[in-house]
């Protein structure tokens, strides 16, 4: 997937200055910054939700599987029914066997026949993730996926990404946790405010911090990323 | 149309799953078509007055010394309201200070004899008296105009009474016969009698006297001629103004066919604009709307499956609702196919308007919010008849009204339910006019709106 050049504006402000980035088959890019920074928004446009107002996009046509930060399903459906009607959508020959792969995958095969809306948020974000991975995409995007999650939970959604990456799925996810970032995402794009701060892997990143915000070097990653984004003016 | 399908499917499971609404969905038409039903079949209810008739049995009124017969006033005002017989005048103000009656109505007991005296030197004033209680003011309106109308009832009945009686003395006068005054019968010659006796006296009499005794039967002939025509004019007295009602235009079903036009419009046009303005905001409160328009079903497509949903549920609904109405009043059913037409092409004009409504909001409450807050004025403006306002004020309520399905779906199953009246063509082309442009609104709406 490649996007270059991308601006977005909402009335006269800027979400997006510019903001380029360009994945391999495989990787994991965390998208991460604070609130209002533009990851909702970047991950839009490569979603095929949003129009950028200028640059370009270019992503694997019709293999861009998207999670959206609020869970995307009909809570008065149960969970096989949200399965089995986004994989008719989607066309598939055989949707059942689709939402069986899933309902296996998720492990939420026992609550099959359960109402959504009677499930935990972590569960409707597994369902969300799963809705998202039955095109079996190329590229999977997740917008703070791991957000109402437990830490079981958590685990559990990360080593699923994880493997999906491993077969040789991108995955571009956003989030606001400092360390999940850097212990799941293979290269990190700093945004705030709209602008692309920083793109490479972590360790480039924690040598960065070191180097413009030195006072806070000695302290944890997050407080030392903090420092660094203001730094940066932001 | 192959995610259309599955929607579709989805959005029934969803309804099947919200038992309110299948509830409210079912159970308000049923309820809208009985409550019509019961109001069209029973008629109108006849007001409570209490009555009390002062007036000493067997007193009548009197013209030219000659009794009337009964004019059963008791039976004529009993037939147009519930009268409630009272003995005195402290029972009838009981009644009507407790609301029991609407009114009391009091014969006193001189009212014939100031009828009678209206014939004399000396008239007076008949009077009756009516005790009302105004408690507020559509019940003071109502209880005006029932002794309005029914005192020009009695006034026009004793008046035709009074009319038929001078009618038959001009007869008498003019062509002769026996009068029963006094306890005896007298023979009155009559005018057409003594001209004929004079004409045959004529030839036997002195020249000299002929002039004078043809002036005679000239006079008794011209005062005929003339009582011959004084004889309709009393009739007329009685009701000078007679009403000759012509449809000019504007011919219209019966009233009970209109009615039921009305209660199957108002459910057509609850239950698909609420539902597809629903079901659409629904796809957004689940955020599912952007998932769906990533490439598996078209923003068209999806603001057409909601349209086909509520054309699909209000048809079923509004065809149980007309076949309820069957129970009151008898329905053509050779008019079955012309029933499908409008409600489908009104279904789809209404389920275009309530997409456009469900794509302008976010949230489900919000928009069945706006949806009643739009359908009840759209439908009370929709009812208002030309005459009952100012015509400029008509003009824009009918300009205003054209813009809603509404009046159209109205005038589209009257059409349908009944051949009197306007012909259904202009109110469907009207409908498709709206749908057409209520569809587009829509998807504009969903693409302007409609962000993640």
């Amino acid at each position: 997937m490649r996007a270059s050049g991308i601006v977005k504006r909402f009335g006269s402000r800027e979400a997006l200055r510019s903001v380029s980035l360009e994945t391999e088959a495989g990787e994991r890019v965390a998208i991460i910054g604070p609130n209002g920074a533009g990851k909702t928004t970047l991950l839009s446009i490569l979603a095929g939700i949003s129009r950028a107002d200028e640059g370009e996009v270019d992503s694997p046509n019709g293999e861009v599987g998207w999670v959206p930060q609020q869970a995307a399903l009909y809570r008065r459906l149960t969970v096989e029914e949200n399965l089995l009607l986004f994989a008719r959508l989607e066309g598939h020959k055989d949707p059942r066997a689709s939402a069986e792969e899933m309902l296996e995958l998720t492990g939420l095969g026992e609550r099959r026949g359960e109402i959504v809306a009677r499930l935990s948020g972590g569960n409707q974000q597994r369902i969300n993730i799963a809705i998202g991975l039955l095109s079996r995409p190329a590229v999977l995007l997740l917008d703070e996926p791991s957000v109402g999650l437990d830490p079981r939970q958590r685990s559990r959604l990360w080593e699923f990404v994880s493997s999906l990456a491993d077969r040789g799925a991108t995955v571009i996810f956003s989030t606001h946790d400092i360390q999940e970032a850097e212990r799941y995402g293979g290269r990190l794009l700093v945004l705030a405010d709209g602008e692309a701060l920083f793109d490479g892997p972590p360790e480039e990143l924690r040598e960065a911090v070191r180097r413009e915000a030195p006072e806070a070097a000695d302290r944890d990653f997050e407080t030392a990323f903090v420092a660094y984004l203001h730094h940066r003016g932001h | 149309m192959h995610g259309v399908r599955w929607l579709l499917l989805k959005d029934l499971q969803i309804l099947r799953r919200s038992p309110l609404q299948a509830v409210l969905l079912v159970v308000y038409p049923i309820l809208i078509a009985v409550l019509v039903g019961f109001a069209i079949s029973r008629g109108p209810e006849d007001p409570r007055v209490a009555f009390l008739n002062e007036v000493p049995a067997g007193t009548r009124i009197t013209v030219g010394g000659e009794k009337l017969p009964q004019a059963n006033v008791k039976g004529r005002i009993c037939q147009r309201v519930e009268c409630i017989f009272v003995s005195d005048r402290k029972e009838a103000e009981d009644k009507v200070k407790s609301g029991d009656a609407l009114a009391a109505l009091i014969l006193p007991a001189n009212l014939v004899n100031k009828i009678n005296s209206l014939s004399t030197l000396t008239p007076g004033v008949p009077e009756v008296e009516v005790l009302v209680n105004e408690e507020n003011a559509v019940k003071a309106e109502l209880v005006d105009d029932r002794i309005t109308t029914l005192l020009a009832q009695a006034n026009l009945a004793i008046a035709r009474r009074i009319g038929s009686e001078g009618g038959r003395y001009l007869d008498l006068i003019v062509n002769g016969g026996e009068f029963k005054a006094l306890g005896g019968t007298f023979h009155i010659l009559g005018l057409r009698t003594s001209a004929q006796i004079l004409g045959a006296v004529l030839p036997t009499l002195p020249k000299d006297l002929r002039p004078s005794l043809e002036q005679v039967i000239k006079f008794a002939s011209q005062a005929r001629d003339n009582l011959d025509v004084a004889k309709p004019l009393i009739d007329r007295l009685a009701q000078p103004i007679a009403v000759d009602k012509v449809v000019v235009g504007g011919e219209s079903p019966p009233l009970e066919i209109f009615a039921i036009a009305v209660a199957a419009t108002f459910t057509l046009a609850f239950v698909v604009v609420l539902l597809v303005a629903g079901s659409l905001a629904l796809e957004r409160e689940e955020n599912a709307f952007p998932r769906l328009t990533r490439g598996l079903v078209s923003t068209s497509g999806l603001v057409g499956e909601k349209i086909l949903l509520g054309i699909a549920i209000g048809l079923v609904v509004t065809l149980l609702m007309l076949i309820g109405m069957q129970f009151f009043v008898p329905l053509e059913m050779g008019r079955f196919g012309l029933w499908l037409a409008a409600i489908l092409v009104a279904g789809a004009a209404l389920g275009a308007a309530g997409a456009a409504l469900g794509a302008a909001a976010r949230e489900v409450r919000a928009v069945s919010l706006l949806a009643f807050m739009l359908i009840l004025p759209v439908a009370f403006l929709s009812l208002v008849p030309s005459g009952a306002v100012s015509p400029a004020v008509f003009d824009a309520i009918r300009y205003f009204t054209a813009l809603f399905p509404f009046k159209p779906a109205l005038q589209a199953i009257t059409a349908a339910l009944d051949e009197t009246g306007p012909g259904i063509g202009a109110p469907l082309l009207h409908l498709a006019v709206l749908f057409l442009a209520y569809a587009a609104i829509a998807r504009l709406a969903l693409r302007r709106f409609a962000t993640v």
